[in-house]
Parts: C-alpha cells; structure tokens; sequence
C-alpha cells in the first residue's frame, strides 16, 4: 500500500512569536522554521508501517513556498522515499489545502493519507477531516494508536473523555495526535542520501482548484499580557493571598 | 439570522460546553435552533427544549448517531446546514472532528475555535497557541464556527419551552463502526468546567507521586490536570492534558505543579483568573505568568498546602 503523508512547513514550537506592530500578521523573518511536529508523526506512523510490511511506498506532500523544501529533505530524512511539492506563495487555507490534496490523491491513488491533527501555526485542525470528506472516505482523527488488520485499521483515538476505538475500512485519513508514537531524528547518511531522493514541484494553479481564500484577516493582535505576580514565601502565606488579596478561597 | 447549534451529549446528559456555544450564538444574534443527534437521547432532546434561548430543538434519533461518529452526524449536518446562516459546535474534539467535514461538503472555510463575536460575519480566534488573535471576516454564505467553551459564559439551562421537532437520518457511512470507549473515571469535577484545577508536570516525578496532586485536588474539590510531559510520560491519562492541543481551561485558581510552563501549556490556562506556581526552578517560565509564585521542591510545600487548607 502506498502511503501519502502530508506535511507544513511552520515556526519552530519553540519560538515565542511577535505579532507585527501593524497588526497586519506575525513577524516570521528570521524566525526558526520546522516541520508541524503533529506531521513528524504522521510520518514515523507510515514509516513503522513500511517496517511491518504494511506500506509499500511514502510520499510526503507539501503546499508551500519553495522554502518548504527544507520540510520536504526533513521528511526523507526521516525515511520518506519521494516528495512533492505544491507551489504556493500565498499560503491556501485548509479548504484549499484539502481540495490541493484530494487532487494528489486522485493522481496517487494512495491506500492512506495521514496528517498531522492541527497545524500549531493557525491551530485550524480541519484540513485532515476537510480532505476526508472530499474523497468521501472515513476519517479517524486525534489517533494514538493504529492497528491495521486487512483492508481497515482498529484507529484508537484520543477524546475529552479518555480514548476510544473504531473501526475504518481503507482507504482512509487518519490525523495524528502527539502520543501515536516518538518521531525518529534521522541520522547523518540519511540526511545526505535524503539530497538525493527526488522532489516533484508542482505549481498550485496547475489543479484547477479554487484557492481564494474565504477568510479576509481583518487584523492580527497580542493577547493581553499577564499582570506580574509576585513570589511568596510559603504554604501559608499562600493561601493567605488567595484569601484575602485574590478573594478567590 | 438563524443559527444551528450543534450539542454535545453522551445520550443521557447535555454537556455544559453546548450552554456556552449557545452564549456565542446568542452573541451573532438570531433563531437559535439546538441540534441533538443522537440514540435514544430523550433526556438530553428534554434538557435541550428547556434551554430559555433555544427556539426550536431537532432530535435525530438513530443507532448510527450514538457514539457521534464524524461521518454520520457530518451528513446530518449537511442536510440542513443550508437553512440557516451560522452552523456552531463547541471547540471540543466533538465539535473539531466533524464540523470541518461538514465545512468540506458546504463548500465553506470554517472559523475554528472563536473567542469574540464581533459582527454576524466577524470572528476573533486564537493562532499560533494563543500567542496571537486574529479577527477574520468570513464571506461564506453559511458560516461554520467551532467556539471556544472557556471564552463564553454559559447561558440559562432552564426557563424555556421549546418546541422539538424529529429529524430523519439517513443511512449510515459504509466503512467505519465504533468499537469500544475506555473513559477515564474520576471521582473530580469535569476539568474543563471546575473552578479550581490543579496540574502536576514532569516535575512530580512518576506515576504514584502524582498522587500528591490529586490529594490537593481532593482537599480544594478541584480537578486534576496535568502537562503534555506529564502525559507523555504516563503519570496521567491523555484527557487530563491540558495545553495547546489538549484542553484548554479557564478556572478562578489554576496550580501549576513542577511544570515549567511551555508555550504549548500557557495555551491552555493563560486566561486562568489566579495562577499559583510551584516550582524549584525559579527561571521556569510559568513564573512570568503567575500570580502568586513559590520557589521550593513541590514534595515540601504541596503536602503543607494540602495540610493547611480548611
């Protein structure tokens, strides 16, 4: 079974944002880029199924800029055995990312497609459910474990309630949460041998998609900062301010 | 206007998340008609038609809708999404598993996890774990909103009369069936709703001393939460996660225990009323967005907190 994974290119988790003084968006000049670490994910899931025997061949798609390649290297690193990239300089929205996507699919006609859950860019967390719904396939989304038995997988997922189980027939999107497994660092040889496994560019215009984007973004601000706190001594003096200062015992 | 508002119920009850989507409708303005798909949920098609801001109640009743399968309340959903001008689930991993493939079928961007009603058309949500809001203009003909519970107050559960009108479904998606649910039993309040949380991390250290948190949460009556390491690492089940993509909650008290504070968890207890940290690292992050901090080892002064408490 071929598996297509999807990946984004988006500010490293670790880097704490600035929201531009003109309110017109978040300053990502200079800023550390990564792949969605939900993504990372997804991939190590197809390349585990690889290692079982289950996947035949990865591919790892992306819609970006040409900068996305560096997430595209990432990915076959990582073990990804080709790549496409879909030309995009204004970055679509979900909806957009999944009409892209469903085209692919057309084209690759892949046994699963996995994505990360959200990406922690825009934290939508649509374009997997988007994309299910386009191909009219079952979705298993926020999956921490798969168990693929013939043509379905036993998906279990994380809920507000605890975790629950089903059953969906393949072919199928599944989304990623971050406790489905723990993301190989590729190593040195890999990362050169990744120069040379091949990267399809394709530009987004060629799908015949409607990309306009629906939502006009009026403007972009920080949240209210937090009032600084203070240190106290002990236990006591604690729930003494609770008490009496916050009002909140 | 006229607004669907999706609820969210386990068949016998309401959850409270559904009063607060209600707020946000009520916020957009219009006809509030309550949605509640589901199998034999007629305590929940009562509770709803009580609700003084709903209009109209439309109960689905099906064997295919009881576990809230995304296909199958998805195409429910896109039944009738047309008659009306905003479609709203809440936020919750209900409302984000089947609203964007609803959002698919219609042919509409969705708006996902607003905070602020500011016009009919016009959304503010938080991007990149709530370091940053954008306030987004939709130009959809239908608009489909999933809405943050914390950032809306609940409306009144009782006072009205609504009329209940039966929804057909269909049939049911081919190609996926619920198996089993393992649901985290707690003798706590629901973390998402609880005045006061308290939250354990990497700092506790292991699986039995996390017990040390839920000693103070007993004492407080408060619920349990716990950082993505503390998950990660099994001292706590994954829905106690509370974080950028784990809940996201908003008490009077919220106590972070030997967590650090990591973007990814200020994103889901920023909006706190008090934070009170305890920590043996006095750079920790969380410090910076405490109320009330104390430096000092947890297993010290969390069972002297415990102890003192009335």
């Amino acid at each position: 079974m071929k598996v297509l994974v999807a990946v984004k290119r988006v500010v490293d988790y670790n880097v704490r944002i600035r929201v531009k003084s003109d309110g017109s968006g978040v300053d990502t000049d200079n800023v550390v880029m990564s792949m969605n670490p939900f993504d990372e994910n997804g991939l190590e899931e197809a390349l585990r199924m690889k290692q079982a025997g289950i996947a035949t061949e990865i591919v790892a798609v992306t819609v970006g800029t040409e900068q996305s390649q560096d997430t595209l290297r990432s990915a076959l690193a990582m073990g990804a055995d080709r790549a496409i990239l879909i030309k995009a300089d204004e970055a679509p929205e979900p909806l957009g990312i999944a009409k892209l996507l469903s085209k692919v699919v057309e084209q690759e006609e892949p046994g699963l497609v996995i994505l990360g859950k959200q990406a922690i860019d825009d934290d939508s967390n649509q374009t997997g459910q988007m994309l299910a719904a386009l191909l009219n396939w079952p979705q298993g989304t926020f999956a921490s474990k798969a168990e693929f038995e013939g043509d379905s997988v036993n998906l279990t997922r994380e809920t507000d309630a605890g975790l629950e189980t089903i059953k969906i027939n393949l072919p199928a999107v599944i989304t990623t949460d971050l406790r489905l497994n723990e993301p190989r660092l590729p190593k040195l040889p890999d990362i050169m041998k990744a120069k040379k496994k091949p990267i399809d560019m394709v530009e987004a215009a060629s799908f015949g998609v409607d990309l306009a984007p629906r939502l006009e973004v009026v403007s972009v601000s920080a949240p209210e900062a937090r009032k600084p706190g203070v240190i106290v001594a002990n236990a006591a003096e604690l729930i003494d301010k609770l008490k009496n200062e916050a009002g909140v015992l | 206007m006229s607004i669907l508002v999706i609820a969210e119920h386990d068949n016998s009850a309401l959850n409270a998340n559904t009063l607060n989507t209600l707020n946000a409708a009520a916020k957009i303005g219009g006809d509030i008609t309550l949605l509640v798909a589901g199998s034999d949920a007629q305590s929940v098609v009562d509770e709803a038609a009580a609700i003084a801001s709903v209009s109209k109640v439309l109960s689905a009743n099906d064997a295919a809708l009881a576990d809230g399968l995304a296909e199958n309340i998805a195409w429910l959903v896109n039944g009738i999404a047309a008659n009306y001008t905003h479609v709203l689930a809440p936020a919750s991993n209900f409302g984000k598993n089947f609203l964007p493939r609803v959002a698919a079928m219609q042919d509409v961007m969705q708006v996902s996890d607003i905070v602020d009603v500011v016009s009919a058309d016009t959304f503010v949500r938080p991007i990149y774990a709530g370091n940053a809001l954008v306030t987004v203009k939709s130009s959809d003909s239908v608009k489909l909103i999933t809405v943050r519970s914390t950032a809306f107050d609940a409306v009144e559960a009782t006072g009205g009369s609504a009329a209940v009108e039966e929804l057909a479904f269909g049939e049911a998606f081919e190609g996926v069936s619920f198996v089993s649910r393992d649901v985290t039993v707690s003798e706590r309040p629901d973390l998402a709703t609880a005045p006061i949380v308290v939250s354990g991390g990497r700092g506790v250290g292991s699986k039995e001393d996390f017990a040390i948190i839920e000693k103070l949460a007993e004492k407080m009556n408060a619920a349990v939460g716990a950082s993505r390491a503390a998950v990660d690492a099994g001292y706590a089940p994954n829905d106690f996660q509370v974080g950028q993509t784990g809940k996201v909650v908003a008490p009077d008290i919220y106590f972070a225990i030997g967590i650090s504070g990591a973007i990814q968890h200020q994103a889901g207890m920023r909006e706190s009323k008090v934070i009170v940290a305890i920590n043996k690292d006095e750079e920790a992050p969380i410090f910076q967005i405490a109320t009330y901090g104390i430096v000092a080892d947890l297993f010290d002064v969390v069972p002297e907190l415990t102890e003192q408490l009335s």
